[in-house]
């Protein structure tokens, strides 16, 4: 980073005089202006900047409501209808915060299934990737704790089944439950200290996501061939194409979220979570939000309380073992015929398990939830693992422009002189 | 020593190394202690707080109004406890179970107090991850957990998982007969 190239040439004398003493101008040049990207990038890749966008939105919402909550089991409740009636937007800023959670999942979740579908988990790229999974972890946390914050009904419930599961850990669990209660049962000392780390969360999320650009402008980006840039015809700069890309997408996106939160507002939602927090009665059917139901549905699937558990984590940290577990030299789905069937059949298990994560534990459900949950990790410990030897893949384009033009034409275009793009080749 | 530096010359080590290797040693156990002295507060802190522990001294039941059948919730500690005045028939179908249908073998008499078998006193949150189970529901006539579904007899014994044991029974004792005492064993001794 300390010797970091680049193109940008400061112009006014302020900017010659402040680039010799912080570069940051020319760093912001090299990584989103002059940076080389692939020119066949598909809408897939512009998840990143629509999830930078809903972390911006997230923060920004967060800060504007925390100005009018009260973060006591007394007060939670009142103080979440009183944004809802009495501040002025509130009602916009409380839902838009709470779909923007939503819609910070659906993109989330694409944009992992895009990289597992184009094999960006691939060398050299594991360690942008291991942070991806970190940032994920971190969301799934701060989604659980801001669940919590209105104190309805399924808030309250939602705190005591998720600290309980932690209790399942052995020997340091009960500590650990208490330290995270503060108290003897989920109450007062919880909710304050929830509200601290909720708004703690994000700023570490922001964090990784600084260290998984970085990341991700020393590797280069991936794309749908999954081959690297070899000359710069393979790439055109950042700006104007990937800026412009990205930013119609996120505008597409934000008509979806807008959607949401003016025609939709509590679709996503639970209306137990209009009933104050009751510690005497459990709801009758008490589900997490929706992006955590598939997690659910492997908890329930297990008729062990530590298995379970052990079953739900390892769902989510086997992801950061992908890059490890995949033995194919080839990175795209695109050309691997036989793992392609198996990565389609895993998205629907995926989805699957979280339509069981909804229904009740019985009967069926469970029986379809085991058999979900022992492909979901099959998935990982043998599919990604074996097809990689046997499957004999298609062949490779020669180049990310020979996949674009068709092979052997010769293109004028936008293309970056080879020296602009040589840095990520290098490693990719 | 500014002439050692300026010729690149290393001095002897002998003495002068021992003494680099005490100050790196000191350093290092002077920071692990500090480190630990620093964050043990801010552990300590996230711990049930004075107020939580003193909010949390023995509660007195009054039994007289609950009728046969009745199951009554009451709080301690935060805590949900079911009070179950439990009928004969109730009674003798729970001792009728043989150990060997148990999950969680205990007798329905080591769950009750000698001489008081009617009630049942347990914490109300299910042991699998805390919901609260309905009472008089479920095959068993004790408590079905909406959440999980997990069933539990009369006695608060587990019956169908995936909850892994019975519903704890709190410490208490009774002041008369129509009276507990909910927070302390007998003889006074507080709860941990």
């Amino acid at each position: 980073m300390s010797a970091h190239a680049t193109t940008y040439v400061p112009k006014s004398r302020f900017a010659k005089w402040f680039e010799s003493r912080l570069p940051i101008a020319g760093l912001i040049h090299s990584s989103f202006i002059a940076f080389p990207v692939p020119r066949n990038l598909n809408y897939f890749w512009t998840f990143g900047a629509i999830l930078i966008a809903m972390l911006g939105i997230q923060i920004v919402t967060g800060v504007w409501l925390a100005m009018h909550y009260t973060a006591t089991a007394t007060e939670a409740f009142n103080s979440v209808e009183h944004i809802m009636r009495d501040v002025n937007y509130g009602w916009l800023l409380r839902y838009a915060h709470a779909n923007g959670a939503s819609m910070f999942f659906v993109a989330v979740y694409i944009h992992i299934f895009r990289g597992l579908y184009y094999g960006s988990y691939k060398a050299p790229r594991e360690v942008l990737y291991i942070l991806g999974v970190i940032i994920y972890l971190l969301m799934m946390a701060t989604a659980f704790l801001g669940y919590t914050l209105p104190w309805g009904q399924m808030s309250f419930w939602g705190a005591t089944v998720i600290t309980n599961i932690l209790a399942a850990i052995p020997v340091v669990g009960d500590t650990i439950q208490s330290l995270l209660w503060g108290g003897y049962s989920v109450g007062n000392p919880t909710i304050n200290r929830f509200f601290s780390l909720h708004y703690l969360l994000p700023w570490m999320i922001a964090g990784v996501v600084v260290l998984h650009v970085w990341a991700l402008h020393v590797t280069g980006q991936n794309n749908p061939t999954g081959i690297p840039i070899k000359s710069g015809k393979d790439a055109v700069p950042f700006t104007p194409y990937a800026t412009i890309k990205d930013v119609f997408a996120t505008v597409v996106f934000m008509i979806l979220f807008a959607w949401f939160i003016f025609y939709q507002p509590n679709y996503l939602g639970h209306a137990d979570n209009y009933v104050p927090a009751n510690p005497a009665v459990t709801p009758a059917h008490i589900v997490p939000e929706w992006y955590f139901l598939p997690f659910y549905a492997i908890l329930r699937a297990v008729p062990d309380k530590l298995g379970g558990v052990i079953l739900m984590f390892g769902a989510v940290l086997i992801l950061a073992f992908a890059p490890w577990l995949d033995t194919s030299r080839v990175r795209s789905t695109n050309y691997r015929p036989i793992y392609r069937q198996f990565f389609w059949l895993f998205v629907i298990v995926c989805i699957v398990l979280g339509w069981l994560g909804a229904k009740p534990p019985e009967g069926g459900y469970v029986l379809a939830a085991r058999i979900c949950t022992a492909y979901y990790f099959a998935h990982f410990l043998l599919v990604m693992p074996l097809v990689g030897l046997f499957e004999t893949p298609k062949a490779l384009p020669g180049s990310i422009l020979e996949s674009v033009t068709g092979p052997g034409k010769q293109v004028s275009g936008s293309g970056l002189p080879a020296g602009a793009a040589a840095a990520p080749t290098t490693k990719g | 020593m500014a002439d050692t530096v300026a010729t690149g010359v290393a001095a002897p080590h002998g003495a002068d190394g021992t003494r680099r290797d005490f100050l790196f040693l000191a350093t290092g156990a002077g920071l692990a202690v500090g480190v630990g002295a620093v964050a043990w507060p801010f552990v300590s802190s996230m711990a049930p707080d004075a107020a939580t522990i003193a909010a949390g001294a023995p509660i007195e039941v009054d039994l007289a109004p609950i009728q046969d059948g009745q199951i009554i919730n009451v709080f301690w500690r935060g805590k949900l406890i079911f009070v179950r005045n439990r009928t004969e028939k109730e009674i003798q179908d729970l001792r009728a179970v043989p150990m060997s249908d148990l999950i969680d073998p205990q007798t329905d008499a080591a769950r009750t107090k000698e001489g008081h078998e009617k009630w049942l006193v347990v914490y109300g949150n299910c042991t699998h991850l805390g919901c609260v189970p309905a009472g008089h529901s479920g095959p068993y006539d004790g408590w079905a957990c909406p959440c999980h579904g997990s069933l539990f007899d009369a006695s608060g014994r587990v019956r169908r998982g995936p909850a892994p044991s019975n519903l704890p029974v709190p410490p208490y004792a009774f002041q008369s007969d129509t009276k507990i005492r909910i927070g302390e064993e007998g003889g006074g001794k507080a709860a941990a």
